[in-house]
This record gives structure tokens, sequence and C-alpha cells, in this order.
């Protein structure tokens, strides 16, 4: 089950795994508002209405409940907290399921009894689940239906967030979470943990979580975070509402950042350090969406003065007083070794050797966790170990909302040739391009009365752009999308909202209200 | 999937013509996306309808235009890409804009020794170079078109709303006329099947209206089906098997052998299909037997499903038969109406029921597996072997597949028992067998004989060749077989004679020759069909069949390069590759006539 | 791991013994005669047959003799059983591998096909100038002639159709190379039609089906519908065809310029393995590097997130390095 995936345009490769599945015999189910081309594949696709996921969620799970498909033994063995569960989905019938998810009620039953009934099932998301001002409690939903039916924990079920980025999941493995060390070591609950890095770096550990994204532009708007030294990241055009992220990067009293692109955010830098591309021009690990630890191996040698993060951070401690000696690229991975239990066993020899290793790999002779999670299965407590927490969560529609003067929704998302804000991708030349547009469907470009190519003026209650109009019959009436990937033709992130999930520092880029004008129509009322 | 389409689009006329074939089209809504989706992914069955929607869109339009393409595409879920593909597989199909009339002369080995060059002349006078329109109208040469007792053959494809597709044999300049101006002056001339004495199989060809079940019945049809279910699947099986029926197709393979083995089959649902796609250039027996009595084979078939375990038929017909396609349309949906198709077969409680398609020009689609192919809406290519069609056929599922004479031969047996059935030809290939006797001979048409009758005394019912004229050579089992001499008259008709001769019968071809042929041109022929027939998916054929054209044409032109003795060791270090390492019987064979004509009639000795 | 969950385990292997030239070897049941080759360390000559694609055995070059079979089996899919008995060494075998070799060496311009088909050449003995064409010369332009046909544009060929051969050279898939978009060429006077680039392209990776295999015979072709460019095709620009290509038909424009130009130097090029720079998935890329450049991206047919296929970023999308 794809929930919030595109995987055909955003993980290629992924979903040459899912259609080898597929010539198998493998049943695809699709959520998504748009009929993607993921949806093309799918045996089932449902076209729920943008936002509405805890809805669905918790009406397939009344469904599979009362129709006596709920995993009993999964349940009562390896979960906690059903019947609060229970009590909160028990309002989800199928009629108001279909009431606010816009689903005939008949398919959300199809959906519920093929997940439960299934054998074995993997349920994937991405950013159609995350990019939600409640982004969490949208996942937490989903985990929910995995723990309802036990599909979890076993070779071939589980919950799979695929990563959009070739090392998010590295970072978090690297401790670039607020409140985690590397290794997910919590900083503040885990002294062990905490010990063992003071030890090895000679420094105390503040045992305190620091701010995600969305709290340090809070904290810029408060004046209390004034200085900023940021790695590989754009902000200033990929956050929403990027007027204000501009406004708040441009006014630091120091900021610093460290890109292999001269990006906006860069351009609004006091110091720039010019870095290396990763995956080309360094040595080093990243880990992908099936937490498998691969190399990165230096193939060219960076332009001019770029050098490699390890250099300008090494050298940077150096300019401020601190003699790290300059170290590789396997040293700093084996300090990591040596502080993280779950990477102990991944020597640069065996993930050479193996291809790869997947965490947690806590010795030389491990070869490696396919699937996690399958301790909940165990009959004995001890090896059991915490059970897995249902976690009743509420819908809580798009902050956004649509009305007479906004009447549309607006969801973005991504396309095949592109990446994020385009800083990468804009170099080749796709000849499956077409720049920045405003996607509707073929009754929405009727009743506007506008044609392919036109140029409209799309508006939300934050900021106006021009667009181009491009009719996608994959769309349905009310639904408009655009990608951010040609921030310097369209600046897309101008329309979108910035409410944001407290916990995940995510914002709801997948739900703004905006409404077209034709550029004429406007100039006749001028 | 994700298909993707061109901008072209259909228009009102070709989106009707397909609808037809493929049923209502219930496109998405002019809206944009529903709420919900569920792909129905597709049956196999329902792609094999790719064939019958581009038949329709070449019978309406012409050609295969993009728009129409993409039409076909998008109702079956192909994508255009491989559609095309198929679309460029097929002869009878063109993906260029064509005139609504084309005219198919045949110039293959017996026509162009019975009048094909005057007509081809002909049309060249009247019309103009081939392949080139004019004033609506444009004629191309075409391989064998099956109807070579009545030669001059041409095929007249017509397109447009209420016309179809018509043979004329033997063609006159006047008949074509006609034909293209859509007149009805054509009178379809009597079938050609020797002296009724000793005909079983074709007893009721010429005899039955054809189109009268009725009559087929009031001549003793369909009591061999109602045999077949009083004694039960396993001992028709067995009857077909003491019968010692051997296939009728070439292979010689024993039929009850194979029936068994499908039978056998756990895979579910069995298939039988019928190769009626009779395109061995000399061959026109099955077109006989179709047109002269189609309820046998709709009879047989169902037969071979009952016996077989399968709920369906396919009947495989070449594209080239309008009449056959005709006939057999009638005789299906009248068996249909009076229960001898359907749900409950004879009132016996079994369930079976025919499909007719037809091919588009391409006789590599006789050989089973590409036949498989191109009926599941694929391009013709054969399969590889293993696994066979007993257990991967139609489909992927277990099929019983035979040819026409060899499944009428079953309502034979069952009607005469096995062992009477045994009793006739000779031990080792009993039974009797339909010979295509052509050419330069007094009487062309299908013969009837008791397996092992001698070929002398075949071609003596035959009439002979004309006065003064002497046999100069008779090709055996068409362009796939060989040639003898006339010092092999004496050959019994058998299997296990012909395979001691090194020989064979294949499809039952005796195409006479007497001393006016000139051979080189027969070969070039020969090389030229197996060049256009060839399907290019394997290496061997695609390449072999090419350069042995080439050899030829340069012994023809006295261009050699070094001796003559060069250019015939490498026609046969040609033909030894085609034969060892093509994929399928069509490479294999296609350098055997040439070869026979170099061994048996020494036909470069001497100089060509 | 849990006993209770589903655990994936391996079927059990099955070994089964079958003798190749005179030799008993032992393989895995449900492998093929290649494989038994291949463990018995018998070079065996393949074009069509690739690991990460079904075989389509399409090209004849690898058969064997098998005992007991009337004519020679193709080593790449016919299935090793028990006790079978090949031979891949004897006079027929050798006759059919140069043969087919010749085949292509006279019909296909083989300039830029893989080292190891050069040398199969010269191993068999193959002389594909014996048919009349020099195969080190480029193939003529299909030379109109007669008028029989309507059009000698190898992609405009009617099935069933041809001109009547040219007696003073052999016949040649040559045409023009095919230049439209900013990616990747396709010039199939290299095409041996061994079907990968449509396996690729469709069922066995990429599910597109942007290309399909056309026409019949000598005239087959590999072709978009109605021919249109890639860029009004499906064409998703993955590059999986190029990637299994044995003959350099599927080229990056990189490369094609790089050879035009004369600066194309493998001698000079290093691979160096690392991870695609974009999504998650995390695909195996091989970077070949000329004169600290990328020139063209691969990924290992054996790897197990790949299967040595990509799609548009990684295969195409590196020419932000150095582009700052």
């Amino acid at each position: 089950m794809l929930w919030g995936s595109n995987a055909r345009a955003a993980h290629p490769i992924f979903f040459h795994h899912v259609l080898k599945a597929i010539r198998k015999g493998a049943k695809l189910a699709v959520v998504d508002p748009r009929q993607t081309a993921s949806a093309q594949f799918a045996d089932l696709w449902l076209g729920l209405n943008v936002g509405s996921d805890i809805a669905l969620s918790h009406t397939v799970a009344r469904e599979i409940i009362v129709s006596g498909l709920a995993n009993q033994a999964f349940i009562e063995n390896s979960t906690s907290g059903f019947e609060a569960y229970r009590d909160c989905v028990m309002e989800w019938t199928l009629d108001r399921g279909e009431t606010v998810t816009g689903i005939p009620a008949a398919s959300i039953r199809e959906l519920a009894h093929t997940y439960a009934r299934a054998d074995r099932a993997i349920l994937c998301w991405t950013l159609g689940i995350t990019e939600h001002h409640n982004a969490v409690d949208n996942v937490v939903a989903l985990i929910n239906l995995a723990l309802l039916t036990g599909h979890v924990g076993r070779y071939g079920s589980g919950l799979n967030p695929l990563r959009g980025q070739n090392n998010v999941q590295g970072g978090g493995d690297m401790g670039a979470i607020p409140n985690k060390l590397p290794g997910f070591q919590d900083i503040e609950t885990d002294a062990l943990a905490r010990a063992r890095f003071e030890a090895a770096w000679g420094v105390p550990i503040v045992p305190k979580a620091g701010w995600h994204l969305t709290q340090m532009f809070d904290a810029m708007e408060h004046g209390t975070l004034r200085a900023l030294y940021v790695i590989g990241e754009n902000p200033a055009s990929s956050e929403a509402d990027v007027t204000r992220a501009q406004h708040l990067l441009g006014s630091r009293d120091t900021l610093i950042v460290q890109d292999i692109f001269m990006t906006r955010t860069a351009e609004l830098a006091h110091v720039v350090f010019p870095a290396s591309v990763s995956a080309f021009e360094t040595e080093g690990t990243v880990t992908n969406s099936e937490r498998r630890v691969q190399r990165v191996r230096k193939a060219l040698d960076p332009p001019g003065n770029a050098r490699d993060d390890i250099w300008i951070i090494t050298e940077l401690a150096k300019r401020l007083g601190a003699a790290w000696p300059l170290a590789t690229a396997e040293m700093a991975w084996d300090e990591l070794r040596s502080l993280s239990p779950m990477h102990r066993g991944m020597s640069y020899a065996r993930i050479e050797a193996l291809g790869g290793l997947q965490w947690p790999c806590p010795d030389e002779t491990h070869p490696g966790e396919k699937f996690l999670h399958a301790r909940l299965w165990e009959k004995d407590p001890e090896k059991r170990g915490r059970l897995a927490p249902f976690s009743p969560v509420v819908d809580d529609p798009p902050v956004d909302k649509i009305s007479d003067e906004f009447p549309l929704r607006l969801t973005t998302g991504r396309k095949l040739d592109s990446y994020n804000t385009g800083v990468q991708t804009r170099a080749f030349a796709s000849p499956l391009r077409e720049g920045e547009a405003i996607e509707i469907s073929p009754a929405e470009a009727r009743s506007l009365g506008v044609r392919d190519d036109e140029r409209v003026r799309v508006i939300s209650r934050r900021g106006q752009v021009v667009a181009k109009v491009r009719i996608d019959p994959g769309l349905r009436s009310g639904l408009v999308f655009m990608t951010f990937h040609f921030p310097e033709e369209v600046e897309t992130n101008l329309l979108t909202i910035d409410a944001t999930d407290p916990r995940s520092g995510t914002a709801e880029f997948k739900a703004a209200a905006v409404r077209i004008e034709r550029l004429d129509a406007q100039a006749a009322v001028s | 999937m994700d298909l993707h389409f061109t901008t072209d689009v259909p228009t009102d006329d070709e989106r009707e013509a397909i609808d037809a074939v493929l049923g209502p089209d219930e496109a998405s809504s002019p809206d944009g996306a529903p709420r919900v989706a569920m792909q129905n992914r597709g049956t196999p069955e329902r792609r094999s309808l790719v064939l019958p929607a581009l038949h329709a869109l070449q019978a309406r339009e012409g050609w295969i235009s993009p728009g129409g393409l993409n039409h076909i595409a998008r109702r079956l879920g192909v994508p255009p890409a491989e559609l095309f593909g198929v679309a460029t597989f097929y002869a009878m199909f063109s993906v260029e804009k064509r005139p609504k009339t084309v005219v198919h002369v045949c110039d293959d080995v017996v026509c162009r020794v019975n009048g094909a060059t005057e007509v081809a002349m002909a049309c060249r006078e009247r019309i103009g170079p081939t392949h080139e329109e004019n004033e609506g109208l444009m004629w191309i040469k075409s391989p064998c078109l099956g109807l070579c007792e009545r030669a001059p053959a041409v095929l007249i494809q017509k397109a447009g709303r209420g016309r179809g597709n018509e043979t004329l044999a033997p063609a006159t300049t006047e008949w074509i006329r006609a034909s293209v101006e859509d007149k009805k002056l054509v009178v379809e001339p009597p079938l050609l099947v020797g002296p009724a004495t000793g005909r079983r199989l074709l007893a009721r060809v010429g005899v039955v209206d054809p189109m009268s079940l009725d009559a087929y019945r009031a001549h003793g049809g369909y009591a061999a089906l109602r045999r077949a279910i009083d004694i039960g699947p396993s001992l028709t099986i067995r009857e077909v098997k003491d019968a010692k029926l051997l296939g009728r197709g070439g292979a010689a393979f024993p039929t009850g052998v194979k029936w068994e083995a499908v039978a056998q089959q756990p895979a579910r649902p069995h298939y039988v299909v019928c190769n009626a796609d009779e395109s061995e250039p000399g061959t026109f027996k099955d077109r006989v037997v179709m047109e002269g009595d189609p309820f046998a084979l709709v009879e047989a078939m169902t037969i071979a499903g009952y016996a077989m375990a399968a709920e369906k038929g396919f009947i495989y017909l070449r594209g080239e038969y309008p009449l056959a396609k005709a006939l057999l349309e009638n005789a299906i949906a009248a068996a249909r109406v009076r229960g001898f198709l359907g749900d409950n077969v004879m009132g016996a409680g079994f369930r079976f029921d025919l499909e007719l398609r037809c091919g588009a020009g391409a006789y590599i689609c006789g050989e089973e597996t590409a036949l498989f192919n191109s009926l599941e809406g694929k391009r013709g290519e054969p399969r590889n072997k293993p696994p066979f069609p007993a257990s991967h056929g139609l489909f992927g599922k277990p099929t019983g597949i035979n040819n026409v004479e060899t499944l009428v031969n079953v309502n034979l047996i069952l009607g005469m028992g096995a062992t009477a059935y045994a009793a006739l030809g000779t031990p080792g290939s009993t039974g009797t067998r339909l010979f295509c006797v052509s050419g330069h001979i007094e009487r062309p048409g299908t013969y009837e004989v008791d397996c092992g009758t001698p070929l002398s005394r075949l071609l003596e019912m035959a009439g002979g060749v004309r006065p003064g004229r002497t046999i100069k050579a008779i090709l055996l089992g068409g362009a796939a077989g060989g040639f003898i001499g006339p010092n092999e008259l004496d050959l019994p008709l058998s299997f296990e004679a012909a395979r001691e001769r090194g020989v064979t019968l294949g499809s039952g071809v005796v195409a006479v020759f007497d001393q006016s042929v000139d051979l080189v041109d027969t070969l070039l022929r020969i090389a030229q069909f197996f060049r256009d027939e060839s399907c290019g998916q394997c290496v061997p054929c695609r390449v072999g069949t090419v350069r042995q054209e080439e050899a030829l044409h340069r012994i023809a032109q006295k261009r050699t390069l070094g001796t003559l003795g060069d250019e015939v060791k490498l026609l046969d270090e040609i033909g030894q590759v085609m034969k060892d390492a093509s994929i399928c019987g069509l490479g294999q064979t296609a350098a055997s006539a040439i070869q026979s004509a170099v061994t048996r009639l020494k036909v470069f000795e001497g100089g060509a | 791991m849990s006993t209770q969950g589903y655990v994936s385990v391996d079927a059990p292997v099955r070994m089964i013994t079958m003798d190749v030239d005179g030799r008993p070897v032992k393989v895995r049941e449900g492998t093929t005669i290649l494989e038994a080759c291949k463990t018995a360390e018998i070079d065996t000559p393949t074009l069509c047959y690739a690991s990460n694609l079904t075989p389509v055995n399409a090209c004849r070059v690898c058969v064997v003799e098998l005992e007991g079979a009337r004519v020679l089996v193709p080593a790449c899919a016919r299935k090793a059983e028990a006790g079978m008995k090949v031979k891949t060494d004897t006079e027929r075998v050798r006759h059919s591998r140069r043969l087919v070799l010749e085949f292509l060496g006279s019909s296909v311009d083989l300039s830029t096909a893989s080292k190891s088909t050069h040398e199969w050449i010269a191993t068999y003995e193959a002389n594909p100038a014996r048919f009349g064409a020099d195969a080190s010369m480029p193939p003529p332009p299909a030379a109109s002639a007669a008028g029989e046909t309507a059009s000698h544009d190898r992609d405009h060929a009617e099935p069933g159709h041809h001109a009547s051969p040219d007696v003073s050279s052999a016949a040649t898939v040559a045409q023009a190379p095919k230049l439209d978009n900013d990616l990747y060429m396709r010039d199939y006077s290299k095409c041996i039609l061994c079907y990968k680039c449509v396996e690729a392209c469709g069922d066995d990776a990429q599910n597109t089906f942007a290309i399909g295999v056309a026409g019949r015979g000598f005239d087959a072709r590999i072709s978009t519908e109605f021919v249109v460019p890639l860029t009004d095709s499906a064409c998703v620009y993955c590059g999986n065809c190029i990637g299994v290509c044995p003959t350099g038909a599927l080229m990056f424009n990189t490369e094609y310029r790089m050879r035009k130009d004369g600066t194309w130097d493998e001698s000079k090029q290093k691979v160096t393995s690392t991870i695609c720079p974009y999504c998650g998935v995390g695909c195996d890329l091989e970077l070949h590097v000329q004169a600290n450049e990328i020139v063209k991206v691969t990924s290992p047919a054996d790897n197990s997130v790949t299967s040595g296929h990509l799609c548009i970023k990684g295969r195409f999308g590196f020419s932000f390095v150095g582009n700052k």
C-alpha cells in the first residue's frame, strides 16, 4: 500500500521492486488525492480529500474491527492501548468516512478488507503523510493500522517511510535530530550513552534536546537564535512561506552557509564555505530507506577552493582554537562505531564486501537486520520487550480552509526528473522538463475558460504567483497541483502555508487554499 | 500502467469501428479523475482482442492510423509502441496511409507458372508500379493465397463501411475490375475435390450446403460428438490413440498422445486451438474443408474441447480466407443457437464455446507457438520449446493445438471406430490424407487418398501433366518441403516412406512442374518467400534468409563470389546454421527446398 | 529473528549433475546450461543474454549440442536437467556460432561492440566479408533499387515485401543515427536486435514501454510508435536501454560526442562506485570518469537495489557537479 506516495515518480527504482511484485501477483493499493503514475498501476486507487488521511485510516480501522478482521493474537500479545484506540475509531462508520474523505464507502471497505486479509502487507508513505500540520498524527494513524492487523515485524510486512533524500536516514542515524545522539541514543534520558560520548570527546554532553527547524525559525523570530550555520540546506527556497523565511535568514547576526551551490540561502550568508559533492567528490557513507549503510566514494576532484565537509569542520575547529586532528572518513566512521552500538559491526571492509549493511548490526559477525520489530511476536515478555502502543489520534483537517474566496485545494509534489528546489537537477537537460505550471482538471479548465499553457494568476491567503496552466486528467475538479522545483520561475512556496507540526517541524506543503484568475480577466477589472 | 500517448486522436469513424469489436467505451469522465479506480489488470483474453481491433481499424480506414492505434492501445491497456510493433508484423496491416482498395496478386511458385505474370502485367498497365496509389487503387504482389488449384489468384483488400475482402481465382482482369468497383459479378467456382469414391474427410464437400446445420446433420453431422459424449472424455482420447492418428500439420506427432498430455495437466483452464493458418505455399486443402464442410470443424473442435477438458476453443484462421471466415462464423453462430456450443453442449452438461480469430498475413503464425503469441495480441514470434503447448500453450495454459485436417479426422475416427480407421492406409500411416495437387497438371484440386497410395496414382487421378509435357520436378510439402524428380513418382504417400526417402509430405503439397518451368526462378521465389516471412527474432533465420537469397541472385545473375561451387558451398553453410540454430521450424526448413533442388535435381550442375 | 514471524527462507537447493564436454558438472536445479558451462569454466559466447533480463535466446550464438535433441539448443535459456549430455565444442556448434557472428558482422556495424564480441569473432574465425561486404568499411546507405517496394527506409519497411537484393554487396541494417534528445542517441546501424533494450524499457525493469520491436524479418527494428522522436514518446530517459545495449547502438550523448571528436579514451577512464545523490532508495552508481569529468553512469547488474537499472536523475543528473 502506497499512502501519500507517488513512488513511480519520486522513488523510481524502489517502484521497480513493486512492479516485480505486481508481476508475481501482489496487489497494490494507492491512497493519493491525485490519480498519479503510481495510482495507474494500482489494483485499487483511493482519491481522498487532501488532509483526510486520519479519517480514512480510522474508517478502515473500524471496518477491520467490526468485520472481525483484527489480528487479536497480535493485539493481545504485542500491543497496548487497544481499547482506547477502538473507542476512538468506533465513530468512524463507512458513511462518515465517505463524507469526510470523499471516497465511496464500498471502496473504503475494499481497502480495509484487502489490507487486513493479506497474508503479508507493506505500508509505505512519504510526504503526502508528513507534509501536514499534523504529520506525526498521520503517521501514527497508519502505524495503528499495522498494529491492528499484525502487518509488522515479519518478513514481507511492515511500515516504511520512503526517504526523499539519499541520506536523510543517515542524518538521523548520525544524530541530526534535536533529541538524539548518534545511533538514536536519547540525549536527555540515556546517561550511559552520554557518558560514552563524554569519555570519547572529553567534553560534557548537555542532557538537553535542541531545536528542530521550525523551532529554529520561531527562535529567530523571537531573537533568541542569532547565528546560524547551514550545511547543505536551502531553507530560503524550501520553507513554506518563503517570504518570512528569507526575511529571518537575512537578518541574522551571523549566517554561515556550507554548500556546493550558491543557493538563495547562500546569497543571504555572511560567510560561504564551498563544499564538495558528497556522493561524487568525497569518501563516506550514507544510509538508504531500508537502513542500509552504503559507501560513497570520491570519483572527482572538487573544483576550485571547494573542500570536503570533514576538512572544513576540522579547519573551522582549528581556527577556533581546538586542535582536532584531520580525520579520514573511515576514522570518523570508526569513532562512530565505537559509540553507537547499532553500527558497531559495520566496518568499511564489511560494507564494501557485502554491498552495504542494514542496521542494527551490533558485531562483526552480524549479517545486518532485514526487518525490524520481530521481537513483538515473541511470547516471552523478556524477549518481546516494550509493547507497541496504539495511539488514538484525532482527525484534523488542513489549516488553510477552502472558502468561496479560495475555492481550490492546492497540493504540491514532485516530478520524476527534478529534485526538490531544483538546484541539482536544473543543470542537466531533461527532455521531460516542462517547467512549473499549475495543474488543473479538465473540468476546472472549462469552468475557468483557460487553455493549456495559458498563464494565470494563482492566489492564496499569503501570496500570489503567475504560472502557466497544464490540464491533467489525473486531477479531479477542485484539486490543483504544483511542484516547487522551479522557484526561480514560479515561487510556489509564496502560496503554501507554514502551519507546522509541532513535533516533526514539517509544514503543511500539501494543503493550501487558492483561487485561479485569468490574467486578461484581471486586466479587464483594473 | 502509466501509458503515454501521442496527441493523435481517433476519428469518430475509427472509434466506432474499434468499439464495435471491443464493446462500449466507458472512458474516464471528461471532467478529470474519478474518486476511486479499480484496475482490472487486463486479463490475457482481453489483450487477445488486439488483432480483431486492428482488423476492424484496417477494414474501416484502409490503414492503421496513429489516432486509431492510440484508441486501441488505450482501450486494451497495451503500450502504443508495443501495439505498433504488432501492427507492423503483419502484411495485411499498413501503418502508412493507403488507398481503400488494394489488389494483392499472388506470384508464388504455383501461380507464377499459371498466369500470375499476365495478371501482374495487366495490373501494372492499368494501375502502375506496385505500392503506388493510382486513383484510389494500389496493387502489390503477394505470397501464396491458398487458391493454387484455381491459379492465378488475387486477394482484394477493400476498406470502408460495408466493404469486405474478396478473393478471386482464377483471376481475370474483368473480375478484378468488378470487385474493386464493388460489383457482385463474382461467382465462386465449385470446390475441386476429385472423384466422390474414396472421399471420407471430403464426403460432404460440394455435396451439402455449407451454410446449413440441418444439411450437415442430415449427412451424419454431430454423430461423432454424440458418440464421444456417450463414451466419455478418456475413451474418446483412447479412440484417437488407437486409431494411430498422426498430426497432418507436418510434424506427424500422434494426436491421441498430445490430447492425453493436455487432458492430464492439472493447471486450469485448458484451451483447444485449431491451427487454420494455412499458408504453406501450395497448400489449400484446409480451406477446401472449411469452405465445403465448416460444421465438421466446429464439431471436431467441440470433441477436442470435451476430451481435453477445455471450455474454450479458438480457430485461428488465415487472414486471406474471407469465404472460410464467413462460413465458419455462420457455422459457429448456428451451432450456438442450436445448443451444439455453449453452456450445456447437446444437453450433456459440459460447456464449450468457440471463437474465430483471423491472422493478418504472416506465414510464421502457422507455427504453433507463434500462433499463440499472435492470438494473444503479440507479435507472432515463435517461442522457444520446451516448454511445450501441452503444458504452456495459449495464455501460458495447457493447450491442445491441431490443424484442420487432423481435427476432422477425429470425426471420422469416432464415426467408424478406431479399429476400422486404423485399417485404412498403412500400419505406420493410418487413415486417408488430403493432397493439394496443383501446377502443371490437368485437374488440379484437393484429393483424398488412403495413406500409402503411390504418388503416381495421385497424379493419375489429377489427370497427369498436359499432353506433350513431361514432369521436370515436383515440390512436395511446400516451400518448407523439398523437390523430387520425375524418377521418384513411385513414392508411397506415407510418413514412413517419405522419411525413408528423405522427403517430407509436410502439408500435403504436390506442386507439379513440367519442363517449361524455370527452376532457378522458382528457387528465387522460395528464397524471397522466406526472406519476407522470417519473423526476424533469431539471427540464423533473420540474416540467413537474406544471405541465401543474395547468393541465389548472384548465381542467377552469374555474378558469383568465387566459383559457382563456392556459392553452392556457401548456400550449404547458410542452410546448415539455419537448420541447426534457428528457433523454429521456419528457419529450420528455410533452406530445405533449395538444398533439395541442389542435391536431388542437381539444379546448378552445369551452371545456373 | 523471531520464529513467529515469517522469515525469508531460501528454498532448499537441490543439486543436479549433468555432463558437459564429457565432464560431470554439478549445478543448482532450475539453472541453465549456460550456468553449467560457467561452472565448468567453459567460455560461452552470448550477445542477447543478460543476467538481469529474461532470456530471449534470439541471437543463438550460445547454442550447444544436446544429446537427443534434433537441433542445437540455446545454452542461455535451456534449463539444466539431471543427466543431460552437452557438447560445446563440436564442429556443428562451432559452425553455428561462426555463422551467427558472420551474419551479424556482415550486416551490423560492430565497431563499438563489446571487447568480448570481437574476441569471439577471432576465436570462431568468423569472416563477415565472405558475403560480399567489407565489414571494416562503413556499410553503404540502403540503395534504391527496382522500385518493387514503397520505401527503402528501414523505419518504414513493409512486412512481407523487400527490394530485390543488390548482388554487388551484402545487405546491412545501415541507417542514419537518431539524435532527437539532449541525453542519449540511437544508432540502429549498430543494432543486432538482441531485444535487451525493449526488455529493460518494458517488463523486465522500467515498465515504460517506449520502444518495441517493429516490422519483421531482416527489416525488424527497434521503434517508437510510428517512429516518433523520443521526445514525443513515452520515454522517461532512465537510460536502462543504454545500460544493457551490447553494441553501443545506444549511447550517452557525451560518449557519442567524445567519440566523434576523438577524445573518448577508455584507457584513461576510471570507474568509481558510489551512491546516487538523489532520493533515499540508495542506488549504486558506477561513475565513469575521464579527465575529472563524468562521461557515463552505469549500475552493476548484480546490485540488490538496482539490478543494474537507474532513473533519469541517477543516470543523467550529474551535470551539477563542477557546474558552480
